[in-house]
């Protein structure tokens, strides 16, 4: 049997859906994406702004937004987080894991909202890419 | 911040008078009532009061009450037990079939899908209609020689909808007295429907009636099954034959008297808490509906005093859930994401609620305890909750 701590959010998780971070519309994004997800029907949409630094080109700005449950919220929210100011091939590389432990834990049913912030994000960066190239 | 509780359907708070009667039996009262001593004789009183109070309440005879943990453990005595008992008679012969309702508690669809998967019997999970209602001429279309048992819901837990269980306990009876070799025995799950309706067992026609005490204010772990005298029943705990050998294990002395004292209080107070609870849900309901994108799930009038339950257009119901409890108000929802499989609840698939709209899942369960400004509150509260998360959603 699970431990059934682990069925419930933790703080930082609660945090997040009090108050998630770069959550908005974003105009003009240099890229975007929406990834669904069809387990629960939850739903994410990453906007991005790139810069540049010698030459590199780094996550300006993000934004969210997303309709579902406290982990979708929380997980897209800690993504922003995690990747703003970041290289885009480092940002990429972020993936769902370091968002789990940033978040001190997921409930293990909960961990596929991790999967579409990492996905959400990386669509993002390839949209942005496409237009650029 | 005070809390106002509106998920009485999930559980409710022990009431002070149900927790003062227990008390005694727990440091002072605590004999075990198989003993014939002084501390046993007081328990052995306390237990059969509460059963005598159990079976007024139910217009039954006190030996037709079986005291057990819970209305899932009522539910599976009932059910495993009848179709234990059944087995040798139709050895040889077709399974002995069984009739329920799609909408029924996972403890009754589990403990079918259990006798299914055993081979022992087989089911029909009758369809409702979109407000959750079961057609009682489709129970009758349905019924085989081989029905043994047909199990249908009072109310509703996530919706609300009251079932026609007095009319379906008329046409079973009306069956048994035709020509037939074997007897269909009728179960209804009382849980959400006990403090508010009659549940006279003759008048319902029901051989099986279950309920749990932690919906009635008496604490989780107590539950009770009604099983009509010469029903075959054969026990799922063996031991000590308590409970007339029905149920062995100790009796939890001081959780039988809790519950024999919260029903002996529903009964004083089922009018009046009816009426009070329904003029409170009305005035929730009304007020929820003025939010744009908001549909009411269950019967617009058969429904239980006490549910409000509703779907949301463009939000997800745990994230409600979660900033609701924020503002000290707690409500429960039906949503793929409150669940451990991820999928919609089945009682809103049921009555024809897409996966995309269950999504938005919100259920209001209000209790003796509501209080009028309460409900306004959570209108105002639940607008600003729906707003903020509809502002959160990607548009499309």
């Amino acid at each position: 049997m699970s431990n059934p701590f682990s069925q419930i959010y933790s703080d930082e998780v609660m945090k997040h859906v009090r108050n998630p971070q770069n959550m908005g519309m974003m105009k003009n994004p240099d890229g975007e994406a929406t990834v669904g997800n069809p387990v629960c029907g939850d739903i994410m949409k990453f906007y991005i702004k790139v810069g540049k630094k010698a030459g590199t080109p780094f996550i300006k700005d993000i934004k969210f937004q997303t309709l579902g449950c406290g982990a979708a919220i929380a997980t897209s929210s800690m993504m922003t987080v995690l990747v703003k100011g970041k290289p885009l091939d480092q940002a990429e590389k972020v993936g769902k894991n370091a968002i789990i432990s940033a978040l001190e834990g997921l409930p293990p049913v909960k961990i596929h909202c991790s999967v579409l912030a990492d996905e959400a994000l990386k669509k993002a960066i390839e949209n942005y890419k496409s237009k650029d190239n | 911040m005070k809390t106002v509780y509106l998920d009485n359907a999930a559980t409710t708070a022990v009431d002070p008078e149900v927790l003062a009667a227990m008390r005694p039996y727990f440091t002072e009262k605590y004999g075990n009532p198989s003993e014939f001593h002084i501390l046993g004789r007081e328990a052995r009183i306390a237990i059969e009061n509460a059963r005598n109070k159990t079976a007024l309440f139910l217009g039954a005879q006190p030996e037709e009450i079986v005291f057990t943990g819970s209305a899932t453990e009522s539910i599976n005595l009932s059910h495993k037990g009848l179709i234990e008992s059944l087995l040798e008679d139709f050895r040889g012969k077709k399974r002995p079939h069984i009739i329920t309702s799609s909408i029924e508690h996972k403890a009754v669809l589990e403990t079918c899908r259990h006798l299914e998967r055993r081979g022992e019997v087989f089911v029909t999970y009758l369809p409702v209609d979109n407000f959750g209602r079961v057609d009682v001429n489709k129970i009758k279309e349905v019924i085989k020689p081989e029905t043994v048992l047909v199990s249908v819901m009072y109310a509703n837990n996530e919706v609300g909808t009251i079932e026609p269980i007095q009319k379906i306990g008329f046409i079973i009876k009306k069956i048994n007295n035709s020509m037939r070799n074997n007897r269909i025995y009728f179960h209804t799950d009382a849980t959400q429907a006990l403090q508010y309706f009659n549940c006279n067992v003759d008048l319902l026609g029901v051989d099986f009636l279950s309920f749990t005490g932690h919906k009635i204010y008496a604490p989780k772990g107590i539950g009770a099954l009604f099983v009509r005298r010469g029903t075959p029943i054969v026990r799922q705990l063996d031991g000590g034959e308590q409970e007339s050998g029905l149920r062995s294990s100790t009796e939890n002395v001081p959780y039988i008297v809790g519950l024999g004292k919260a029903i002996e209080i529903i009964k004083r107070s089922k009018t009046f808490n009816s009426e009070k609870i329904a003029k409170f849900r009305d005035k929730l309901i009304k007020g929820i509906l003025t939010i744009p994108g908001v549909r009411l799930t269950g019967h617009p009038t058969e429904r239980v005093p006490h549910i409000a339950s509703f779907v949301v257009d463009g939000v997800e119901g745990e994230s409600m859930v979660l900033l609701l409890s924020d503002l000290g108000i707690i409500a429960s929802s039906g949503s793929a994401c409150t669940s451990a499989k991820l999928t919609p609840s089945h009682v809103l698939t049921a009555i024809g609620v897409s996966p995309e709209v269950s999504h938005g899942s919100l259920r209001f369960s209000l209790g003796k305890d509501t209080k009028d400004q309460e409900i306004d509150y959570v209108i105002k509260k639940l607008l600003e909750v729906v707003g903020r998360l509809r502002r959160m959603a990607p548009k499309f």
